[in-house]
């Protein structure tokens, strides 16, 4: 089926329903999403988002944007990170305008709170900068933006899966081709522009935080048609997912006061940031607890720590903490106002993804050339705002800031511009991949050979990483992806195929784990979330750059792209 | 631990009507019932077909009955409920395959209430004021994922056309949020013949909500605030 559209957005999570409320009513919109809406991640993210309102004490923008700046340990383009600390304020405004149910202050004024990496006067101590819903702020975000485009009759195709990204010979994006997951049939969306808003893909490691629906679909086929993806290596753990489930504790649990504790009951992040202690940004929190646990100093020498709350007063833990109360006590049995917590570091965000510049545009070169009519905003892409290491509450701001910017660019990208012709047989690609799942006959299982990806991605491409444990993972990679030419699946029938889904959603997984294990493999130096063993230093001389990845007919080259420095020379990174 | 996991099939290419199925899988206590059917689908039979996404009871994808209760999925533990788990798709919806259902006339019910805020003041720079008490009328219906799990389990959504608990505490939502100016026709929406008068009391929909919402007391309030605000 045909259908045309001036703009088409792919993912109907914070970043792709905020881009569709500045697009709806101005020019004829569509979004396309693998789940219903309001099931996207975006609604799983519990802490807050961060803007520098300055209700609760003194703050300024530029403090937050020197925290993301040395959060991201010197990697963020400081264009962007000024692009976000400033209109974090006007966004966070503009929700709170939308109904968002921010929790207050007794003057009715939005209500902040402390959180990771955040401070006051560059550095001093941790500062009340984040905004929030109880802890559900995502969820809040997701609700609030959904409502406002049912208000803007913004028209929605459910639980379409994006198979394929339409770029002409001379490369001009003219559209998506989607899999209708209920009837099967192929849907071609010819458009003027085209945005990605996929999320990300947590779904390579074992133990992860994120949904099972996060298999890096836009960053795969991006990659696919051989657009550069950009510093893939740096993919974040959240130190608290619980143990062994990876279901994320909010960081809020410790911006209320929680304490992570060893097996002996120390507060061992003393020893590793003396300053914001553990409150500290997620990379630093993540390793702490991995050296906690290698040096035997895990709870009864096993694989994991405390997150104690027990010294909080119940009242909080049960309302400004209810949801993540409400997992501890679902999944463990036990109850956070009088048992500590057993946390363990769980994939979570992946700071790199598809380049863009400040207003969304898709980019494909250290001059940041833009691909005509392609956006990308949200975990998906890399702005890059978040560098090496993001802090929390920024991926909400990234969401908001970016995924508003993208779509008013694109307005005006769609009031210019006229609608490109489509490439001769648009879903030929769409329906071979199809076709070849649904046929093939091999013995191997989908579910098998995601299982050991995941498994030898965590061993060898997680929070420690070294030059042999990568090559190891390269050659496994090689076996995965020969496997994957032999797999055959049960269920062959077009209504609701979801081992159909699943089967293309094991191809991205590989595709975003070959950049990760590639761009990781080549960074010979420690910054941020990406650690080598081999290399701990972070090195400014050789290293002080951006990774682009690109798969080409003789295999993935890399490139490297300069980081935008505006206001802050990198400085050696304490906590 | 074994379990068998009894599940209702629907394939609409090959079958007339509805039928079980029984799957053994090995699990532990603590796993979710999602993690069960995760086991058939991926090493037994990868035709089994569910929606599931999140997998922490955020998402709200996985709603369906088990063991004759709405649930999410993943929210359920086999350790309380036994050896033999019947598992079905919700009531009241047309089924697409499996334990799929189609929630459009969910949504359009959900659509009707105006889930939006409705405030055409010219808003001030910074946010509008609400204070902590004003912010708690609203704290137990926002935070509804919208999983249809209190909606197909009302009896009278059964059996008559009606909003339904889901669009009535998202109604609630609005009408008790101190920004929001479209009282009046709120009201009239939910004081119409399909409205907020068809429940009984019945009390299935907060037994069965997985985000421990007091539906029922909302669409007490709701009842009570139109009674008030008409006489």
């Amino acid at each position: 089926m045909y259908h045309r559209f001036d703009a088409v957005i792919v993912g109907a999570g914070g970043a792709g329903l905020m881009a569709a409320a500045q697009l709806a009513g101005k020019c004829n919109v569509a979004v396309i999403s693998k789940l219903y809406p309001v099931r996207s991640h975006t609604g799983a993210a519990q802490g807050g988002i961060a803007a520098a309102l300055a209700n609760v004490e003194e703050d300024h923008w530029i403090w937050h944007m020197f925290d993301t700046v040395k959060g991201g340990d010197y990697l963020v383009d400081q264009d962007a990170a000024e692009v976000l600390a400033r209109e974090a304020i006007d966004a966070i405004i503009e929700l709170e305008h939308w109904g968002f149910p921010f929790n207050r202050l007794p003057d009715g004024r939005i209500d902040q709170r402390r959180f990771g990496g955040h401070t006051r006067n560059f550095g001093e101590a941790p500062v009340r900068r984040s905004c929030y819903a109880a802890d559900r702020t995502g969820h809040m975000i997701l609700q609030t933006l959904y409502q406002q485009s049912i208000k803007n009759q913004v028209v929605f195709f459910d639980e379409f899966m994006m198979l394929d990204l339409l770029l002409t010979d001379d490369g001009v994006c003219t559209g998506v081709v989607a899999l209708d997951i209920e009837t099967g049939e192929l849907h071609i969306f010819h458009a003027k522009a085209v945005l990605l808003a996929t999320g990300g893909f947590g779904r390579v490691y074992k133990v992860t935080s994120n949904a099972l629906s996060l298999t890096g679909d836009g960053v795969a086929i991006v990659f696919r048609r051989g657009l550069p993806l950009e510093d893939m290596e740096f993919y974040q753990f959240h130190p608290t997912g619980i143990y062994k489930l990876g279901i994320l504790l909010s960081e809020a649990c410790r911006g209320e006061g929680g304490i992570l504790r060893n097996g002996l009951g120390e507060r061992f992040m003393e020893r590793y940031a003396p300053t914001l202690l553990d409150l500290a940004p997620r990379d630093v929190v993540s390793r702490s607890i991995y050296l906690e646990i290698r040096e035997g100093r895990g709870v009864e020498g096993k694989d994991y720590v405390y997150l104690d709350l027990t010294h909080l007063p119940k009242e909080v833990i049960e309302t400004k903490l209810a949801d993540n109360t409400d997992f501890v006590r679902t999944y463990l049995g036990l109850d956070p106002v009088t048992d500590p917590i057993p946390i363990q570091p769980t994939a979570h965000y992946a700071m790199g993804g598809i380049p863009t510049d400040v207003d969304g545009r898709v980019t494909i070169d250290a001059q940041n050339t833009p691909v005509p009519g392609l956006y990308a905003a949200g975990e998906c892409a890399c702005v890059s705002v978040h560098g090496a290491n993001r802090l929390g509450t920024n991926s909400l701001v990234d969401l908001v800031v970016f995924g508003r910017r993208a779509g008013r660019h694109m307005l005006q990208f769609v009031q210019e511009n006229d609608l490109h012709p489509l490439p001769k047989e648009p879903d030929y690609r769409a329906r071979a991949e199809i076709e070849w799942i649904l046929e093939n006959e091999g013995e191997e299982k989908v579910a098998t050979i995601r299982t050991e990806l995941q498994e030898a991605m965590m061993a060898d491409a997680s929070v420690f990483r070294t030059g042999d444990g990568l090559r190891r993972m390269q050659d496994k990679l090689v076996e995965l992806r020969n496997r994957f030419t032999r797999i055959s699946i049960d269920d062959r029938s077009r209504t609701f195929n979801t081992d159909l889904v699943e089967a293309i959603e094991l191809g991205y997984l590989l595709d975003c784990a070959e950049a990760i294990v590639a761009c990781a493999l080549a960074r010979e130096e420690s910054r941020g979330a990406h650690y080598r063993e081999d290399f701990p230093q972070r090195d400014d001389a050789n290293w002080l750059k951006h990774t682009l990845v690109t798969r080409t007919s003789g295999g993935l080259e890399l490139s490297y792209k300069p980081v935008i420095i505006t206001r802050f020379q990198p400085k050696e990174r304490t906590y | 631990m074994q379990v068998t996991l009894r599940i209702q099939r629907f394939n609409p290419e090959t079958d007339t009507k509805p039928h079980y199925r029984e799957y053994t899988v090995e699990v532990e206590p603590t796993d979710r019932v999602l993690d069960a059917l995760n086991q058939v689908k991926w090493y037994q039979d990868g035709s089994l077909t569910y929606r599931r996404s999140c997998a922490h009871g955020i998402c709200g994808s996985d709603a369906m009955r088990i063991n004759g209760r709405n649930r999410l999925a993943c929210k359920v533990l086999i350790k309380d409920l036994g050896p033999k788990i019947t598992i079905e798709p919700l009531l009241g919806f047309k089924v697409i395959k499996d334990l799929v259902v189609d929630l459009e006339p969910f949504f359009a019910q959900y659509r009707a209430v105006m889930p939006y805020l409705i405030n055409d003041e010219p808003p001030p720079t910074r946010e509008r004021r609400q204070t902590p008490e004003e912010r708690e009328l609203i704290e137990d219906t926002s935070k509804c994922i919208l999983c249809a799990c209190c909606t197909s389990a009302c009896p009278i959504f059964w059996t008559t056309e009606w909003l339904g608990p889901a669009a009535i505490v998202n109604g609630h939502r609005f009408l008790f949020d101190s920004r929001d100016r479209a009282t009046e026709e709120r009201l009239a929406i939910l004081n119409q013949r399909f409205g907020v008068w068809r429940c009984r009391t019945i009390f299935n929909c907060t037994e069965a909500c997985p985000r421990g919402i007091q539906v029922t007391h909302a669409i007490e309030q709701v009842k009570r605030r139109i009674l008030f605000e008409q006489s």
